[in-house]
């Protein structure tokens, strides 16, 4: 997927602009946190279960290597395959390999963010296969042409006039007078639409929430059920996912899963979860005859042993989005790739570099809800600050923000300077706002002036009043 | 007690008045209290630009300044945070600072939880006649866990009322620079924080940290809304008659 994060501002702009887009962003920011708080404090021992999360998430990335190979052995065990991919291409070229193997004409897909990360759907289409998402809100975006804008719910951005405008201009062979007021209709059509492209497909391609490396296995979950229509209708089904989201055995993956339904939709389990093991066994009614893992590294591997291989122990819930002020005012299409949000402010410079996303670690005021909420305790404030480092040493931003860094740390290293020039501005400042105790405009300071007005100095600074005042023993 | 006063930069340049409401808060509660002179800023600005280098130089110079205390006291839970949360960190990889880095964090507090958690306050012999609403900055609330303790010395001021703020714990959108390097995303978020301290219908909103209180004030006046902004220190010391209203006409 092409790129826009080196253009945040504009995007954050047009986000600020976009008048549905914020319709829809108040409807979530009202609804995911106050559904996982509940949640939340229906489980007493959830802070327990992030801990250890955390702790099953590290063991498996301190032992990467152990588990991917027996991962693999248990995947071929069970008559499946894994294809390691090391860039978006290898792995798009071995989707299309398997597909090749098959004759495969049409492919149905359940949610896979790897398979955006990749740019897979362009890359079938323009091989002249034909790609159908079937998640709803995946579904809805490929229909308008548009990248995710959240984890879980890619097309939180729209409302749902917008997704009736969609679906009357696409389905085009549906009577045009019909009613499509309600979420539930809009429901229905993409059902009715859906199914027998699930019955046509070739191929089925799925993410993954977890890998098991002890079993082979790969789990989804989804509330719609459209991932166990992907994934056992067709012949072939190919898991697209990435190696962070291994962990070692079963007990595991459900102990992350008690976490995960509730950080992301606060739900206590989602809907429906499903383990794939294998293509279809000789006793088995139905399943796939044969069962592909696509691994994807994409850079993930170089961050292990980095001040960032913390974030590869995250599992995708979107908390850290749904709680973040940042991405509540702007939306997730303003990053500019497939992950937004905190996660995707750490993530995003590490796969496609810090020169084009920089903005993303820069746009975020620590003000830690994120890291607060985070189902796998990752300390998203402090990687975001570890990107600034490496952006401030490789002298990324811009010259006048270096300079006018330097210089005030210059000052504030000089403490006799620096109180002098503090009173004086101080003194300056108060005078010129004496009158109405704030400013509505003040040269250099436009950053703070143009959307607030600047309160005043009182006119003395703190320390030389106390100076005086400790002189003529008057300190209060 | 000894107790260092870390006036922070915002406190020392623009409202003084909350530096000597601490020291009066902290005297009350029978502490000796001193301001190292040697003192100017956490070094926040550098450190949360990727400027590690001045950071530390910054931070080394508050480690001189404020040795041998026995508590070191800021009116913000942003730089108290700094200090307490982050200059271990920051020394992480430096056994030889280190040790004093952790020592400085361990005795660090802000204002209001080192009134109520270490001295023992539980009410003030302050009273001020206001429904008012309180804003929780982040790094207090979140780096720090001050979140009861303004509530309940507040709840000891007498004529008083807390009207509880919605979307209390949601960030302003100063986070320092990042309000003006992103003003238009900042201004959504303080555009929205006004809206919701408006609504509560409060005569006055009061929080813990200058910088929050700087960009809410800004905005409520911006907008033509002459609701008092304070720090909560000026009215638990009793020094409202002393100042007006932060960015309001004198």
């Amino acid at each position: 997927m092409l790129a826009t994060s080196g253009t945040f501002e504009a995007n954050a702009r047009a986000g600020l602009a976009n008048d549905n887009l914020q319709r829809a962003l108040a409807l979530m920011r009202s609804g995911f946190p106050q559904r996982r708080r509940l949640a939340v404090e229906r489980l007493p021992e959830f802070e327990a279960l992030r801990e250890i999360g955390k702790s099953i998430k590290d063991h498996t990335l301190e032992h990467l290597d152990f588990y991917l190979e027996l991962f693999e052995e248990n995947v071929l065990a069970s008559g499946g395959q894994v294809h390691w991919a090391r860039t978006p291409e290898e792995a798009c070229g071995a989707v299309l390999a398997i597909c090749r193997s098959v004759d495969a004409r049409l492919v149905t897909k359940g949610k896979s963010m790897i398979a955006e990360e990749v740019g897979l759907n362009e890359y079938l289409e323009k091989n002249g296969i034909t790609t159908v998402e079937t998640d709803l809100g995946e579904y809805i975006i490929q229909l308008r042409h548009e990248p995710p804008s959240h984890l879980i719910a890619p097309a939180i951005h729209l409302m749902k006039e917008q997704v009736a405008d969609t679906f009357r201009a696409e389905h085009r062979t549906l009577d045009p007078e019909r009613s499509l007021a309600e979420a539930r209709q809009l429901c229905d059509e993409a059902r009715a639409v859906l199914r027998p492209r699930f019955l046509a497909a070739d191929v089925g391609i799925t993410g993954a929430n977890f890998l098991v490396a002890e079993t082979g296995s790969s789990i989804i979950v989804t509330n719609e059920g459209n991932g166990d229509l992907t994934q056992t209708l067709p012949r072939v089904h190919i898991v697209m996912t990435s190696l962070e989201k291994l962990v070692p055995t079963l007990e595991d993956a459900t102990t992350l899963l008690r976490l995960l339904a509730r950080s992301a939709t606060g739900q206590e389990f989602s809907s429906y979860t499903t383990v794939s093991t294998g293509p279809r066994q000789p006793d088995d009614l139905d399943g796939p005859e044969q069962y592909h893992v696509v691994l994807l590294d994409n850079g993930r591997s170089a961050l292990l042993a980095s001040e960032f291989q913390d974030m590869l122990r995250c599992i995708r819930c979107s908390a850290c989005m749904n709680h973040c002020p940042v991405y509540a005012a702007v939306g997730g299409h303003a990053y500019g790739w497939v992950y937004s949000g905190p996660m995707g402010a750490v993530l995003t410079p590490s796969l496609i570099g810090i020169a084009e996303a920089g903005h993303l670690p820069n746009a975020s005021t620590f003000c830690g809800q994120c890291e607060n909420v985070c189902p796998v305790k990752i300390p998203l404030p402090k990687m975001m600050r570890h990107w600034r480092e490496r952006e401030f040493a490789d002298k990324l931003n811009p010259p006048v923000y270096r300079s006018g860094l330097s210089l005030w740390a210059w000052v504030a290293r000089r403490p006799a300077l620096y109180h002098a020039l503090v009173e004086l501005a101080s003194r300056a400042l108060g005078w010129l706002g004496r009158g109405r105790g704030r400013f509505r405009t003040l040269p250099f300071a436009n950053g703070w002036t143009a959307v607030r007005d600047l309160p005043a100095p009182e006119g003395r600074s703190f320390h030389s009043l106390w100076a005086e005042r400790r002189k003529g023993g008057t300190g209060k | 007690m000894r107790i260092a006063l870390f006036v922070t930069c915002l406190v020392d340049f623009f409202r003084p008045t909350i530096g000597f409401a601490a020291v009066k808060l902290l005297q009350e509660a029978g502490c000796t209290v001193e301001v190292p002179r040697a003192q100017t800023c956490c070094g926040q600005p550098a450190y949360n630009s990727g400027d590690r280098a001045d950071a530390k130089a910054i931070a080394m110079q508050v480690l001189d300044a404020f040795e041998g205390y026995d508590h070191v006291v800021a009116p913000s839970g942003s730089c108290a945070g700094m200090i307490r949360r982050h200059y271990p960190e920051l020394f992480a990889d430096d056994p030889a600072v280190l040790p004093r880095a952790q020592r400085l964090a361990a005795r660090s507090w802000e204002l209001v939880s080192f009134l109520v958690d270490v001295c023992r306050v539980h009410a003030v012999a302050a009273r001020w006649d206001r429904e008012v609403t309180y804003h929780d900055a982040c790094s207090g609330l979140r780096e720090l866990g001050v979140r009861d303790q303004p509530r309940r010395l507040l709840a000891s001021v007498g004529g008083l009322t807390l009207r509880e703020l919605p979307g209390a714990e949601t960030c302003c959108g100063f986070g320092g620079t990042f309000c003006i390097k992103y003003p238009d995303i900042s201004d959504k978020m303080v555009n929205d924080k006004e809206a919701e301290i408006v609504a509560t219908g409060a005569e006055a909103v009061l929080a813990g940290d200058l910088g929050c209180l700087l960009n809410i004030a800004g905005k409520l006046h911006r907008r033509g809304r002459w609701i008092e902004v304070r720090h909560v220190a000026e009215v638990l010391a009793r020094m409202t008659e002393e100042v007006p209203p932060i960015g309001a006409p004198r």
